[in-house]
């Protein structure tokens, strides 16, 4: 890579496929044929694939490729796959292809590498076969498995009864013995585990599960529930322990394992199967990838990041995104890549849209009041559908249904050729609807709308009947029968085909600036970040100044010092002409929908109706005020964060005690509040530290029940005990005592310590609580006034916990930062970035398109019971009031199509357009 | 579209129309592509399905619904062939019961679907998370307590003074009748929403609630004319 930010030149080497992209259909036909063999690498090596193959069934693009197994590329024979490829798609002519590209910025996403145990060490990883990794089993258990699904044993292809996970392998030196163990927690292993065992119960109920386990880190968002739920499975064990590898019985090839536990000692005991839960290793090549793009990593091998900028490398106009910055679950890879995209946008605005073409098409005939004239076109996906189905004889009976004027076979539907085909019998024969007999509409739904609309036609009168999957896959050995299925998904296609009507998709201008509710750093980052790419951004707070939370935080474990952070960002708020700040702000009411908004209210600056084509909820969450351990009733309790006030401002009764206490989990894992908070264990962490640092005399005890140091904050966990802070494990039936001795005297702290079983006095001379984070007691009212979900936890619910972890279900709406769910500050900048960056996606064009499969209502037959509005989570449906009666009324802008609201409508007067009653159920009539 | 869509005129017409089974295919249960988690409202439907297919004298097992990701193709087809081989050993639906009283039962549940859906609207709305509670959640006195007490609107002849508000406002135009004539129920399209029980000016407080007890016959059209 040469060049600078802005203006990089990159070479690439393109290495060949041997498959054209653009004719292979991955219909697999020379998979099939194709003779070579070898270990297939997506399903860990434990099946086989074949030479040429798709990496895997999802993969995108969905073509095949030929791999250095070939006997082709090895010994020049065979090349069966070129004589069976119906499309001329192989090609071994190809070769390593060199380019040079030209962009302004990069993005680095090389992932992460599993933690890959040794032969030599104690599990024998490759050397016994009932020792699998976590990454292994997973694919065992995946329907598209080495065994398809059915989780089997490689010894003797049984299936296990008795499964042991071992945790933390390769991460938190928890083996010190392990060769290329990490001193980091690699933060997904405790989550991933319990799915697993949850899935593997699934599989077989009597499966006995234990896992072995150092803390148990459920600190994500919804993941508290989910580990109790796994416990409370029958026949699942969690032991805290470490576990030593005792032998491998030669004849069944099981594995005795030897534990210890409070209540019975050591313990060994068999297994029929070991998953090893390895950890999160940096990306392979990860220092070639950074001596080529010039960036620096960190001590561990990722890239090295800061905490105030977390999606950015250490040089200008590289970003990353995903675990290269350290390990990461799949919300924090998606919307930290969202915020890299964000960030990338702020830098590369003036040329935004240089580089797109808008797509344009014939004009739409309307064809509305003619008779049906439909065409259908049934293809042989190469061999996929043609060697099991008749496909002459059913474009034949096609030609005998009702209303089609014209019919033919083709190869390769989607191929380019045949895509014209269908566009230019639409021309010829007249055609004003298209039945194309292929594959599923999952996939290629949406080129097929777009050829009928190339041919003249609107985009929904077309119809797909589904006779690959639906019918030659299923019934590949019956091909009489698979034909005669075959044609009456046809006949039932025809149909519905005539009852298709035009539907209109229009185009609702976007008012092209940003609400932000709420003015602490999640707020404020995102912000900043809408307004650095063009968009004017409205900045609601309700207190006087802005700056939320942060403000009592002084610095982060990793040393960032929040309040210069803090201070940095309000300047540039105040500085920015794009961002409007109004403090003291109350917002009575909000209406509309996505991309275009109104909200009233009032402000320090008087009231206020704003216009906005986004809106983006930020208001943070609350502290927990204990009522528990003397809080509010003894001077030397408080909470951690007046504990980090003290410290700041050097208070002696903190800097001078002899002993001080922290205790974990005030407020949360607990019935009430049944989530982790995420950040105290860092938090305790830091203030022992500090403490240490002022007075390294001092006696510091964390009570906690598991210490959730995740990721590279382990370092500093692993640090604090070394400087002798004690930590001490309690279990919530047995939670600390506290007793003040005398008035104005020390604090009697007990607590049974679960590793000794024996109960622990401490006097201490403070007690520090890490009270939980808690949804900010405004939560419900943002929730009532913008119509937003909250969580079980009280916190905002994004619209999928994994996928669109920034944005509400319904369009045009987004939340960023602890109004989500606790987060560590770098955190909650990314997620506020990203919470920006979809912002963005939406207001850098000028209109939403609203597509044409909406509902609609028929005022006539709707009595106004309202089961449609309950139904709709997308809030697309209300009631509004007409002619003094409550009638269902449908914004399209915000439906998506799924047509719930229809199946629960007793008088069908809303109906699902694409799909209605009438459709679906001419359908139906056809099919007997 | 989502399974969510699948509506109970769709299992029960295609019964109807003489298939010997319904196979319906939904997303993994807790991973719904879109947000409404339509899956688990068509489980529910379902459930309710077979008790009503058990009351009519169908097998329940003539009714299957399955989760499973669209991309996974091996799912798919076990599940198929499962589901026909189970259908084959159950053979024709004229197996099950008497084919007229099955096509009696049949029209007259497919004529009820609206009824079903408002008297059973909250219960249909549950997302049955927890698999063992799915079986029962539906009893089958209950459902037998359902078609035996449905309820039908009828307009006396002696109250009805031919405003026509009740006509204007049915969602399904199953009400006859002009001004000054003597309003009807056509009890075969009712679909017994209530519209014209609520309607109806109280002065005149002329549609009556019926709880299982016969409609009595309507007017002769003859007798309908309202004098005064």
């Amino acid at each position: 890579m040469e060049g600078e930010a802005g203006d990089f030149q990159v070479a690439l080497t393109r290495k060949p496929r041997y498959i054209h992209e653009d004719k292979c259909t991955g219909c697999a036909v020379c998979v099939e044929y194709c003779p070579a063999l070898y270990p297939d690498q997506f399903n860990q090596e434990i099946s086989e694939n074949k030479a040429v193959h798709i990496y895997y069934s999802q993969a995108i693009p969905l073509v095949a490729y030929i791999d250095d197994s070939c006997l082709f590329l090895k010994e020049n024979k065979c090349n069966i796959c070129s004589a069976v490829c119906g499309n001329n798609a192989i090609d071994f002519s190809q070769t390593e292809t060199g380019m040079t590209v030209r962009v302004g910025a990069i993005l680095l996403a090389p992932g992460f590498e599993p933690f890959k145990p040794g032969r030599t060490d104690q599990y024998g990883y490759g050397r016994r076969p009932n020792v699998v990794t976590s990454m292994d089993y997973e694919r065992l258990m995946c329907a598209t498995g080495p065994y398809e699904g059915k989780i089997l044993r490689d010894s003797d292809k049984t299936h296990p009864g008795n499964v042991a996970w071992i945790q933390c392998i390769g991460s938190r030196q928890v083996d010190q013995k392990l060769e290329g163990g990490n001193s980091y927690c690699s933060s997904v292993c405790c989550t991933y585990t319990q799915k697993q065992v949850i899935l593997t119960k699934d599989h077989d109920p009597d499966t006995r599960c234990t896992v072995f386990h150092n803390d148990i880190r459920a600190f994500g968002k919804d993941f508290e529930p989910f580990y109790q739920r796994t416990e409370n499975l029958s026949d699942v064990r969690f032991i805290k322990s470490y576990v030593s590898v005792v032998k491998e019985d030669p004849d069944t090839r099981n594995i005795t394992l030897r534990y210890f536990t409070p209540e019975d000692g050591v313990k060994e005991e068999e297994f029929d199967m070991v998953v090893l839960s390895v950890g999160l290793n940096p990306p392979a090549g990860a220092k070639d990838l950074a001596q080529a793009f010039g960036i620096e990593l960190n001590r561990h091998d990722f890239c090295r990041i800061s905490p105030d900028t977390p999606m950015q490398t250490t040089r200008p106009g590289i970003y990353i995104s995903g675990a290269f910055g350290g390990p990461a679950d799949i919300p924090e890879s998606v919307f930290g890549a969202s915020a890299a995209g964000s960030k990338i946008g702020e830098f590369l605005n003036k040329r935004r849209g240089k580089l797109s073409l808008e797509r344009t098409y014939p004009p739409e005939e309307d064809v509305s009041d003619q008779n049906p004239r439909i065409g259908v076109f049934v293809c042989h996906c190469g061999a996929n559908i043609g060697r099991v189905v008749d496909v002459p004889s059913s474009v034949e009976f096609s030609l005998t249904l009702p209303h089609v004027v014209y019919a033919q076979e083709q190869l390769f539907s989607c191929a380019t050729n045949c895509a014209q085909e269908i566009i230019d019998s639409i021309k010829e024969h007249r055609l004003n609807r298209v039945v194309l007999a292929a594959c599923s509409p999952r996939t290629l739904d949406a080129l097929f709308r777009d050829t009928v609309r190339e041919g003249g036609l609107n985009p929904y009168y077309f119809e797909f009947a589904n006779i690959r999957e639906q019918c030659s896959w299923v019934h590949a050995k019956e091909q009489e029968k698979a034909t005669r299925k075959a044609k009456e998904l046809i006949r039932m296609s025809v149909a519905r085909a005539a009852h298709l009507e035009p539907l209109p998709e229009f185009d609702v201008p976007i008012i092209k600036q940003a609400m932000v509710v709420g003015g602490g750093i999640a707020g404020m980052t995102c912000a900043l970040s809408i307004a650095a790419q063009g968009h004017p951004v409205y900045l609601m707070e309700r207190e006087k100044d802005l700056g939320g939370m942060a403000r009592r935080i002084p610095y982060t474990l990793d040393g960032m010092d929040v309040q210069s952070h803090v201070t940095d960002l309000i300047q540039k708020i105040y500085r920015h002409p794009m961002v409007h700040v109004y403090t003291e702000a109350v917002i009575d009411e909000t209406s509309g929908y996505v991309g275009n908004f109104v909200t009233r209210g009032r402000s320090e600056r008087g009231p206020f109706r704003i216009e906005h084509g986004a809106t983006v909820i930020a208001t943070g969450a609350g502290q927990y005020q204990p009522t528990e351990y003397l809080y509010g009733e003894n001077d030397r309790v408080m909470t951690l964060l007046e504990l980090e006030a003290k410290l700041a401002e050097k208070d002696q009764t903190v800097c001078r005690a002899d002993r001080l206490v922290i205790i974990q989990c005030v407020g949360c894992r607990n019935e009430q509040n049944n989530y982790c908070s995420r950040v105290c264990c860092q938090a305790s962490v830091k203030n022992a530290l500090a403490l240490k640092e002022i007075n390294p005399d001092m006696d510091i005890f964390i009570l906690y029940r598991d210490m959730r140091t995740y990721g590279f904050s382990e370092d500093y966990y692993r640090s604090a005990r070394e400087k002798q802070v004690r930590f001490i494990r309690y279990s919530p039936d047995q939670a600390p005592a506290v007793r003040a001795e005398n008035n104005g005297g020390r604090l009697s702290v007990s607590v049974t310590d679960q590793l000794l079983k024996q109960e622990i006095r401490i006097e201490a001379d403070a007690l520090a609580l890490a009270a939980a984070v808690v949804p900010s007691t405004q939560a419900a009212d943002i929730s009532q006034t913008f119509g937003v979900p909250l969580s079980p936890s009280g916190f905002f619910k994004e619209a999928h916990v994994k996928l669109r972890p920034v944005e509400f279900a319904s369009d045009g709406l987004y939340l960023c930062g602890t109004a989500h769910y606790p987060k560590l500050i770098p955190e909650t900048i990314s997620h506020a970035n990203g919470a920006a960056g979809r912002v963005l996606t939406m207001l850098s064009h000028d209109t939403v398109t609203v597509p044409g499969s909406v509902c609609e209502v028929d005022e006539k037959k709707c009595i106004g019971c309202g089961v449609c509005v309950t139904a709709c989570t997308y809030g697309a449906v209300e009631l509004a009031t007409v002619k003094r009666k409550d009638k269902a009324k449908v914004f399209p802008v915000l439906c998506k199509g799924c047509g719930l609201c229809n199946m629960k409508c007793p008088t069908g007067a809303i109906q699902l357009k694409h799909f209605t009653d009438e459709q679906i159920t001419s359908q139906i009539d056809a099919a007997v | 579209m989502c399974s969510g869509r699948i509506d109970l005129e769709f299992v029960f017409r295609a019964f109807a129309n003489g298939v010997d089974g319904v196979f319906i295919g939904g997303c993994i249960l807790d991973e719904c592509n879109f947000a409404t988690h339509g899956n688990y409202h068509a489980l529910n439907m379902v459930l309710m399905s077979k008790k009503i297919m058990a009351y009519t004298g169908l097998n329940p097992d003539r009714l299957n619904i399955a989760f499973m990701s669209s991309g996974d193709g091996t799912a798919y087809v076990k599940a198929v062939n499962g589901f026909v081989d189970r259908i084959k050993k159950l053979g024709p639906i004229s197996n099950d019961t008497e084919e007229s009283d099955l096509a009696r039962k049949l029209s007259r549940v497919r004529q009820l679907i609206p009824y079903i859906k408002m008297v059973k609207r909250e219960k249909l709305d549950v997302q049955l998370k927890d698999e063992a509670a799915r079986e029962d959640f539906y009893a089958a006195d209950e459902i037998d307590e359902m078609f035996e007490h449905v309820v039908s609107y009828y307009i006396d002849p002696e109250k009805c003074r031919g405003c026509m508000i009740c006509a204007r406002n049915c969602p399904v135009d199953a009400i006859e009748g002009g001004k000054k004539m003597i309003h009807v129920i056509d009890q075969t399209a009712c679909i017994k929403c209530d519209t014209c029980y609520t309607l109806c000016p109280d002065k005149f407080d002329a549609v009556q609630k019926i709880v299982s007890e016969q409609v009595p016959e309507p007017l002769p059209m003859e007798a309908r004319a309202i004098s005064g």
